[in-house]
């Protein structure tokens, strides 16, 4: 579904990805594992058009979309909650998710998807009113991943879900993560929570100062001793 | 969506009914020259706060060059009517053409600066804009524009005004002005939802000098006489003043806001030698004890939907 092959990204004088390449298969949970600083939230802003690529190539469906405008790229699929959450406080649950369905044209349908996101999160149906500023963390993450929803991605970006929230809030958005790829829609993940990360994806992939520094399966990471050591506590 | 709810039907009434009242009371004397003169003052000001509203509240892009939207709009309508001869209609419509083509061009090089950067670079805009006037002989240079006939009465005014308010409050209501907040909540996730938010920003540029054109034709054609140094920096800081004094993001703020502070400030003619300094106060007053301007992001509202007197002040 996503192929970049030998991207390369600088900011300014920095060269922040170093020949990255790696692959997302169609209904796979992908996780993209670093500390701070490493390339993590670049790769996936470069892959929604947020950033610009110096070199190499991102296909999506076959298509290479490295240059296409971040508004359009919106529309052809993938879309990305990015880190920090970044809601829209002074506006209400209901109208940040509107915004969310911005870049479709089958205006009809919002209206049930909407519901179909209150269905996954039943709380912020409950706030529906409410400025978005109001909520705790964990429910404006949620509302994040529900305002990506809205625009009915065939792959979605997540950036650090886990910032900043309880263990437990955690562990409630990493189950609706794994509900949401049930449902057919393929997730590249960021991560620092490395654990957690591994628990849940298919694949993954470390990158350390911009560069990937191992791949496999998620379940055989988890028990490479380098990993451990690394990034796993032990 | 219905068009001809009661709410709309009322609103329609009371507008006509001021219209025709405030006409009646001119007729009749009541209103002398000195309040018509405050009344076309008001009226300016709302409309420049309103546009400005729209650019700096709305869609949160700073910009310090809103005077000289204005000035374009002055010297485009002074020219038509007085150099040209043409009809008022003719001067508002090239004032309020040439004023947001301005802001096009004004708007596609410096929109990719935010914050300070581009509060700069519209502040840079007004002193070329200024300096352009004052070296052209065509427009009189320092000395200014003479004898541009005076057009502007209270139903150019009444209208420009009306029509000011309800074209940005509801453009602020639709499907574009809420792209348009969404770029001032948070413009990295506004792009990631797929707002195109160069596009957006433009158009908040292009509409807002729109109407700040308007309003420099009305002004132009009421004073007879218009000079470059009029609509200098100071003249943007006035207008910004007024949209932040009554409420970043509330159209009625800036309304009451237009009200509040030309009232008195022509009240503090009076004292000429203490008017800034009462005027200064006032407004450290209201920066300090609520600094999210009279409205803060709130609306005024007179009807509610089924046409009752409401009052209310609500968020939506």
């Amino acid at each position: 579904m996503l192929e970049i092959k030998n991207l390369n990204v600088f900011y300014g004088g920095i060269h922040a990805l170093k020949d990255i390449s790696l692959k997302v298969n169609s209904g796979e949970i992908v996780t993209l594992i670093g500390s701070n600083g490493s390339g993590k939230t670049t790769t996936l802003r470069t892959i929604s058009g947020l950033e610009k690529a110096k070199s190499g190539e991102i296909l999506y469906e076959n298509q290479n979309i490295v240059g296409i405008q971040a508004s359009d790229i919106v529309k052809m699929g993938i879309s990305h909650v990015p880190e920090g959450r970044r809601i829209f406080g002074t506006m209400s649950v209901l109208e940040n998710l509107e915004i969310g369905a911005y870049a479709r044209t089958d205006k009809e349908n919002i209206k049930k998807d909407i519901k179909k996101v209150f269905e996954l999160f039943p709380i912020l149906y409950e706030r529906r009113s409410q400025n978005a500023i109001n909520l705790s963390g964990g429910e404006q993450q949620m509302l994040a991943i529900g305002r990506a929803l809205l625009s009915r991605p065939k792959l979605l970006l997540l950036d650090e879900p886990s910032m900043g929230l309880a263990p437990m809030i955690v562990k409630e958005i990493f189950e609706i993560i794994k509900n949401i790829n049930n449902s057919g829609t393929t997730i590249m993940l960021v991560e620092q929570n490395a654990k957690m990360a591994l628990l849940n994806a298919d694949r993954a992939y470390i990158i350390k100062n911009g560069r990937i520094e191992l791949e496999g399966k998620a379940n055989d990471l988890l028990n490479n001793e380098l990993v451990k050591k690394a990034y796993l506590g032990g | 969506m219905k068009i001809l709810t009661k709410k709309n039907i009322y609103t329609l009434v009371l507008v006509l009914l001021i219209y025709f009242l405030v006409l009646l009371l001119s007729n009749v004397g009541i209103i002398d020259s000195y309040i018509q003169l405050n009344m076309v003052i008001v009226g300016i000001n709302i409309i420049l706060a309103v546009s400005l509203n729209l650019i700096t509240g709305f869609t949160g892009q700073f910009s310090l060059g809103h005077a000289a939207f204005m000035a374009i709009g002055a010297y485009a309508s002074g020219i038509m009517t007085a150099k040209l001869g043409q009809p008022f209609i003719v001067g508002v419509a090239v004032a309020a053409l040439s004023a947001s083509l301005a802001g096009l061009l004004i708007g596609i090089p410096t929109l990719r600066l935010r914050g300070d950067y581009l509060a700069i670079a519209t502040l840079g805009f007004g002193e070329i804009i200024k300096i352009i006037g004052l070296n052209n002989d065509y427009v009189g240079g320092a000395i200014g524009l003479n004898d541009i006939p005076r057009y502007t009465n209270w139903t150019w005014l009444y209208f420009s005004v009306i029509a000011t308010i309800f074209i940005i409050s509801n453009f602020v209501k639709s499907y574009h002005g809420r792209a348009c907040i969404s770029i001032r909540e948070d413009e990295i996730a506004a792009e990631a939802m797929g707002v195109n938010t160069t596009y957006y920003k433009i158009l908040a540029f292009v509409i807002g000098a729109f109407f700040a054109g308007i309003a420099g034709a009305l002004y132009a054609n009421y004073f007879y006489f218009i000079k470059p140094d009029t609509f200098g920096f100071m003249k943007s800081i006035d207008i910004l003043v007024i949209v932040v004094f009554g409420g970043m993001g509330s159209i009625t703020g800036s309304i009451v806001g237009a009200v509040i502070l030309s009232v008195i400030s022509s009240f503090l003619q009076g004292f000429p030698e203490l008017r800034m300094v009462i005027y200064a106060v006032i407004l450290f007053l209201i920066m300090v004890y609520r600094p999210q301007g009279v409205m803060g992001d709130k609306e005024f509202k007179l009807f509610n939907k089924e046409g009752g007197l409401s009052g209310n002040v609500s968020s939506k």
